[in-house]
C-alpha cells in the first residue's frame, strides 16, 4: 500500500524529504502539497511526442530520421539501423546529423581523425592532419614533462605552418 | 604454395616464440579499407561486388612487397579449406561462411594476409607470435602505403578512413593480442582483469574473436576506439602499458599457485595429461581446454614430456579442418572425436 500525503491525506505521497532543521524528521508529501510548501517547483511536462517532434525538427528539418535517404546508394537511415552497416562512403555525409552523435559515443567522445592520411588524399589534408597530430604529440610531451621531445615537435609544427 | 602445404607447419600465430611468449600467444594488427566511389558491400550488387574484387585482386597481385602471397578465391575453395584458414587465423569465420565474390591473399609465412570483400572491401592483416606490435605495424603500414599508390581508398579529412561500420571509422585499425591466462582464471582474478580492460574501452573475447568463448584460457584483447587516436597511440597503449601489466599479473598468479604448494597444480596438469593420453573419444573443445594446464605446466617448469612447439602442433592439428586434412578426407563430427583421440594417444605414446 502506498503512503498518503501527510498534509492533505488524500493524494499519494511521491515526494519524500528529510528535514534536518530544526530537528531530523522525515516528511512524505504529494506533488501539489510539496509545491504549496515550496519544496518543489512543478513544471509543465511536455508530452513525449512533443519532445520527439522538436528533436526531429531540430535534427533533420524535414520528414523523420528513419526516412533520410542517401542520394548515392539509396540506403535509408532505417536500413542502416537494421543492418548495422552503411551503404556507401557518402552515407557519412547524408546521415551526418544523426550519425555523428553515434560516432562520438563509439569513440570516447572523438569526432576528428588524427591518424594516418593516405598518399592520395592530397597535400592540404595531409598537412592539416599532420599539424593536428603534432599538436597532440606536443601536448602529450608537455604533460609528461619531456621537454626535449616537446621542443622538437614545436619546431616541426613551425616548419609545417610556415611551409 | 597451396593451402594443403599449410598443414605441414603450425602457422605463425602458434610458433610459440617472441616477446613475452609465456603469456602472449600472438599479436595481430588489422586495417579496414574501402575503395572510394564504390558502394560498401551491404548495398553492392553481384556485379559491383565482382568488380571491387577484381580491382583489389589486381592491386594486390601487382604490389611488389607482397612476397610469395597467393590469392584464394573463397567461392572456389572447398569448405574444409575455408575452415582451415579460420583455424590458422588468416580469415574470420564470417568470411569463411560468407557469400558472393570474396577472397584472401596471404604469404607462406602467414605473417601477412588480406581479406577481400569481407565486411569492408579490404582488410589488411599482420600476424606474429609473441608481443610484436611495432614490427607488425611497420609491415602493415608499408602494405597499406603501397596499395594506396594503386587504388584510392575512401577517406574523409574529418573522419579518416570510411568504413562500412561507423565503429571502425578513422584509422580503421584493430590491434588484437591473444593471451593465455590460465592462472588468472584459476585464482579467479580473470573477471577483475577483464573488467579493467573493458573500462579502458578494450574488447575482451575468446580465441576466434567476436562472440566466441574463452576456450582453453585464451583471451583476445582488442581496441574498440578508432577515431581521435593515432595508430601509434593505440599500439603504444598495448605494448607499453596494457599487455605488460596483464603479463605481470598472470606471472604473479602462476607464482602464487606454486607457492600454495605444487600438489594442486600438478594434479590439474597430470589429470589433463591422463585424459589426453588415454581418451577414446574427445571433442576439439575438450582438447583445447585440457591442453591449457599443460601449456601452463610447461611454462612453470612442472611438465616436460612435451615442449611448446609440440603442444601447439597438438592444439592446431586436432582442430576439425586440420584433422580432416591430416586424413585427407571429409569426416563427420562424431567420427572426428574418435580419430582425434587416436591421434592424441599415438602422439603421447610415442613420447614414453
Amino acid at each position: 500500500m502506498s503512503l498518503l500525503c501527510e498534509r492533505c491525506q488524500q493524494a499519494k505521497a511521491t515526494v519524500h524529504i528529510t528535514d534536518t532543521i530544526p530537528k531530523k524528521r522525515e516528511r512524505h508529501l504529494c506533488e501539489d502539497c510539496a509545491e504549496k510548501e515550496g519544496v518543489i517547483i512543478k513544471q509543465p511536462h511536455p508530452t513525449s511526442n512533443e519532445i520527439l517532434q522538436q528533436f526531429l525538427k531540430h535534427k533533420t528539418g524535414l520528414g523523420t530520421i528513419e526516412d533520410m535517404t542517401c542520394s548515392r546508394c539509396g540506403m535509408t537511415f532505417r536500413e542502416f539501423q537494421t543492418k548495422g552497416q552503411l551503404g556507401c562512403p557518402h552515407d557519412y555525409e547524408a546521415f551526418e546529423k544523426v550519425l555523428m552523435p553515434l560516432i562520438e559515443r563509439a569513440h570516447e567522445g572523438s569526432t576528428q581523425h588524427i591518424g594516418k592520411v593516405p598518399a592520395t588524399a592530397g597535400e592540404t589534408i595531409r598537412k592539416q592532419s599532420g599539424l593536428m597530430r603534432l599538436r597532440r604529440e606536443l601536448q602529450d610531451a608537455v604533460e609528461q614533462e619531456d621537454y626535449e621531445v616537446a621542443a622538437r615537435v614545436r619546431d616541426q609544427i613551425q616548419t609545417l605552418e610556415s611551409g | 604454395m597451396t593451402i594443403d602445404e599449410l598443414t605441414r607447419t603450425t602457422g605463425e600465430w602458434l610458433r610459440g616464440v617472441g616477446n613475452m611468449s609465456d603469456v602472449v600467444v600472438s599479436s595481430r594488427i588489422r586495417l579496414a579499407r574501402n575503395l572510394a566511389d564504390r558502394p560498401f558491400l551491404s548495398t553492392a550488387d553481384g556485379t559491383e561486388r565482382t568488380e571491387i574484387y577484381r580491382i583489389l585482386a589486381d592491386a594486390i597481385t601487382s604490389a611488389p612487397i607482397n612476397g610469395d602471397a597467393i590469392l584464394v578465391d573463397m567461392q572456389e575453395a572447398d569448405p574444409v579449406d575455408r575452415e582451415l584458414l579460420v583455424e590458422r587465423h588468416l580469415i574470420s569465420r564470417q568470411h569463411a561462411e560468407g557469400k558472393g565474390s570474396r577472397g584472401v591473399s596471404f604469404t607462406s609465412d602467414e605473417t601477412r594476409a588480406m581479406m577481400l570483400n569481407e565486411e569492408d572491401h579490404l582488410r589488411i592483416q599482420g600476424l606474429r607470435c609473441g608481443l610484436e606490435l611495432e614490427a607488425l605495424w611497420r609491415d602493415v603500414n608499408t602494405l597499406d602505403d603501397t596499395l594506396a599508390e594503386r587504388i584510392a581508398f575512401a577517406f574523409d579529412k574529418r573522419l579518416g578512413f570510411l568504413t562500412a561500420c561507423p565503429t571502425n571509422v578513422g584509422t580503421g585499425i584493430r590491434v588484437s593480442v591473444m593471451l593465455h591466462l590460465p592462472a588468472l582464471r584459476l585464482t579467479k582474478e580473470i573477471e577483475r582483469v577483464a573488467r579493467a580492460a573493458r573500462d579502458m574501452h578494450l574488447a575482451v573475447r575468446g580465441m576466434h574473436g567476436e562472440g566466441t568463448e574463452a576456450i582453453g584460457d585464451f583471451y583476445q584483447l582488442s581496441n574498440q576506439t578508432t577515431l581521435g587516436k593515432t595508430e601509434e597511440q593505440v599500439i603504444d597503449a598495448f605494448s607499453k602499458a596494457i599487455i605488460p601489466k596483464i603479463v605481470e599479473y598472470e606471472r604473479t598468479a602462476r607464482d602464487s599457485l606454486s607457492s600454495e604448494g605444487t600438489a594442486g597444480v600438478d594434479d590439474k596438469i597430470w589429470r589433463a595429461y591422463g585424459t589426453l593420453a588415454n581418451a577414446r573419444s574427445i571433442s576439439s573443445e575438450e582438447t583445447q581446454t585440457l591442453l591449457s594446464p599443460i601449456r601452463m605446466g610447461i611454462h612453470m617448469g612442472r611438465f616436460s614430456l612435451i615442449d611448446i612447439p609440440v603442444l601447439n602442433e597438438l592444439l592446431l592439428h586436432t582442430q576439425p579442418a586440420h584433422l580432416q586434412k591430416l586424413h585427407g578426407k571429409t569426416i563427420d563430427e562424431n567420427e572426428r572425436d574418435f580419430l582425434r583421440a587416436d591421434y592424441l594417444r599415438k602422439r603421447f605414446a610415442a613420447l614414453s
